[in-house]
């Protein structure tokens, strides 16, 4: 049975996040064969269109509205729900970022539905879909389906294999007015406070520090060396409760749970609560002065030595190299 | 101001999962109070404190989580209610929380709903902005400031990293980010008076439920943990050589670079 799937793009500095084309992946998926429809909402987000399109979309609905500006619960919520009413989808999928995050329950409250966050795999056995998700911040994982009415979905960012971009693929784009009122909650201001650059959660590479970094100038290096490899510079529990850096970089159980290709685990010590939130990382790197750290029981290559003295030394051999590509 | 927490009972953070017949094994673990709802209680307490009022702790689960509920007493909040689901819910999935959650909720006429934004098992973080949605009222995700000035609130929000900054206005829900607080120790006097605070149990029955109402929408058909790791290869000889090495082997063994 093909099913109509539709696909909620995400917006952040005038392009379409990686995640949006990885859910455009998981939604073929869900789709077995029936139509998979883009939805962009934003305030000038037609222009977009057409790089759904290239990564597998069928056709794209553009919802353009000024109050899209920023995204607020309620202004994304009519939007989608109008698509919804029109386009009759069995199954939506959202990036889990922030705002799929915020949205996706919302909109599966509306529709009375269950909704599946967090995927990170999807099983396809002709009709039955079967999701993958990791809980207790990964030290397990479920399989899990959707018993009754609409399939919804949010997948975690770096683990759906986008489809490749294909700029010959053509599909038609349409509009839709919206009227959106009564915002109950409103963004006056948004501070950035995050690295500029390549967000954690999406992180190809990361580069972390713990206690061994000792201050917030111990970062540097570590800076350096994600400059190098175009990653994000993340931190353990412990760094951030030092004071060395902000929680929004706090990778483990509480703070972010990443999956980057390549993650690099400086002066941090390995405690079950930060392995819970990278362990399921491709590849990691531990450097500690402790052979007995934790880390390196996690760890496909480790370095014991200093922080200080190796990180330098590897944005050196990674600097000689002229072609990076993750 | 009248306040409500809904909070969740969770494996303490240390524990490891072990499958027994497939299903994780919850004899001996140590409990704990949702990390990040432990944030909404701290906050709802100190609303409270600052403007008066009273301040719920809610939690939808069996009767052990009578001691988390007990704990959430202890710091601070003035009652609880324990909606005890065991007899009549096996395996509910976030619309049956919220179901059960919001049915409770209906017609209480709180203020300020806070929650955890997300909880540290199940990992959705979606009760939340569902009992908001099905309460009829407007929510906030991952606070990280929370200030009330009679019905207006403005607000901190993390998004990846970035602080938002919105306004809105009471009634409201919204769900707690680290960074929020510095959730407090229950004193020992705290603990004292917690034993004396009321604890009301409900079950769906008292909610007008059925069964059938609360059937959930999703199903868990396995659980499994993540493949055991080989041991990683320890780097040896000078550091440089080492780092030489380590670039090498990304390069060429792990196929990353």
């Amino acid at each position: 049975m093909a099913r109509k799937v539709i696909v909620l793009g995400e917006i952040r500095d005038k392009a379409l996040r990686n995640v949006s084309f990885e859910a455009i992946a998981a939604a073929k998926v869900l789709a077995n064969g029936g139509e998979v429809v883009g939805i962009l909402i934003g305030e000038k987000a037609a222009n977009l269109a057409s790089d759904m399109i290239a990564y597998g979309a069928d056709r794209v609905v553009v919802a353009e509205n000024e109050k899209f500006n920023h995204y607020t619960p309620d202004g994304y919520a009519q939007a989608l729900m109008a698509v919804i009413e029109e386009e009759k989808p069995e199954g939506i999928v959202f990036g889990h970022t922030s705002l799929g995050k915020d949205l996706s329950p919302k909109i599966a409250a509306k529709l009375n539905a269950g909704l599946v966050s967090d995927v990170t795999a999807i099983e396809a056995d002709g009709d039955n879909i079967t999701f993958i998700r990791p809980i207790y911040s990964g030290k397990a994982f479920e399989k899990r389906v959707v018993t009754e009415g609409i399939m919804l979905v949010t997948v975690r960012p770096n683990n759906i294999a986008p489809l490749e971009k294909n700029e010959e693929r053509t599909g038609k784009v349409a509009s839709i007015s919206v009227e959106i009122k009564d915002l109950r909650t409103i963004v006056k201001d948004v501070v950035r406070k995050a690295a500029e650059g390549v967000d954690l959660s999406e992180a190809k590479v990361i580069i972390a520090g713990g206690r061994g970094v000792k201050s917030a100038e111990g970062f540097k290096p570590l800076q350096e060396l994600a400059e190098v490899l175009g990653g994000a510079v993340g931190a353990s529990r412990g760094a951030c409760d030092a004071g060395y850096c902000d929680y929004s970089m706090q990778i483990g159980q509480t703070g972010k749970v990443v999956t980057p290709d390549l993650y690099i685990a400086c002066g941090i010590s390995g405690a079950i609560q930060h392995l819970a939130g990278m362990s399921n990382s491709k590849v990691i790197v531990a450097i500690n002065k402790d052979p007995e750290a934790n880390i390196f029981k996690v760890a496909d290559y480790g370095i014991v030595g200093d922080l200080f003295d190796v990180v330098p030394m590897l944005t050196e051999e990674f600097k000689k190299l002229k072609v990076l590509s993750f | 101001m009248n306040i409500c927490v809904l909070i969740k009972r969770t494996f303490d953070t240390e524990e490891k999962i072990i499958l027994t017949d497939g299903i994780i094994q919850e004899e001996g673990a140590e409990f704990i109070i949702n990390p990040y709802d432990e944030y909404a209680i701290e906050e709802a307490i100190q609303i409270r404190d600052e403007q008066g009022g009273e301040v719920t702790a809610v939690m939808a689960g069996n009767e052990d989580g009578e001691k988390e509920l007990r704990t959430a007493l202890a710091m601070g909040a003035d009652k609880a209610v324990l909606i005890n689901l065991e007899e009549d819910v096996e395996d509910g999935d976030q619309w049956t929380t919220a179901k059960v959650l919001s049915t409770y909720l209906e017609g209480k006429n709180y203020d300020l709903i806070l929650a955890g934004n997300v909880a540290i098992d199940g990992g959705s973080g979606q009760v939340g902005p569902r009992v908001a949605e099905l309460l009829g009222i407007p929510y906030v995700t991952a606070i990280t400031k929370l200030e009330i000035d009679g019905r207006k609130v403005k607000i901190e929000r993390d998004v990846e990293g970035d602080v938002e900054v919105i306004e809105a206005s009471l009634p409201l829900l919204v769900t707690a980010q680290q960074g929020l607080n510095e959730p407090r120790y229950p004193s020992l006097p705290g603990i004292m008076k917690a034993k004396r605070k009321p604890l009301e149990q409900l079950e769906l029955d008292d909610l007008d439920l059925e069964e059938d109402d609360v059937e959930p929408k999703t199903k868990v058909l396995e659980i499994f943990l993540p493949p055991k790791k080989e041991a990683g290869k320890i780097l040896k000889g000078e550091l440089e050589d080492q780092a030489k090495e380590l670039v090498s082997l990304l390069r060429s063994e792990a196929n990353i670079i």
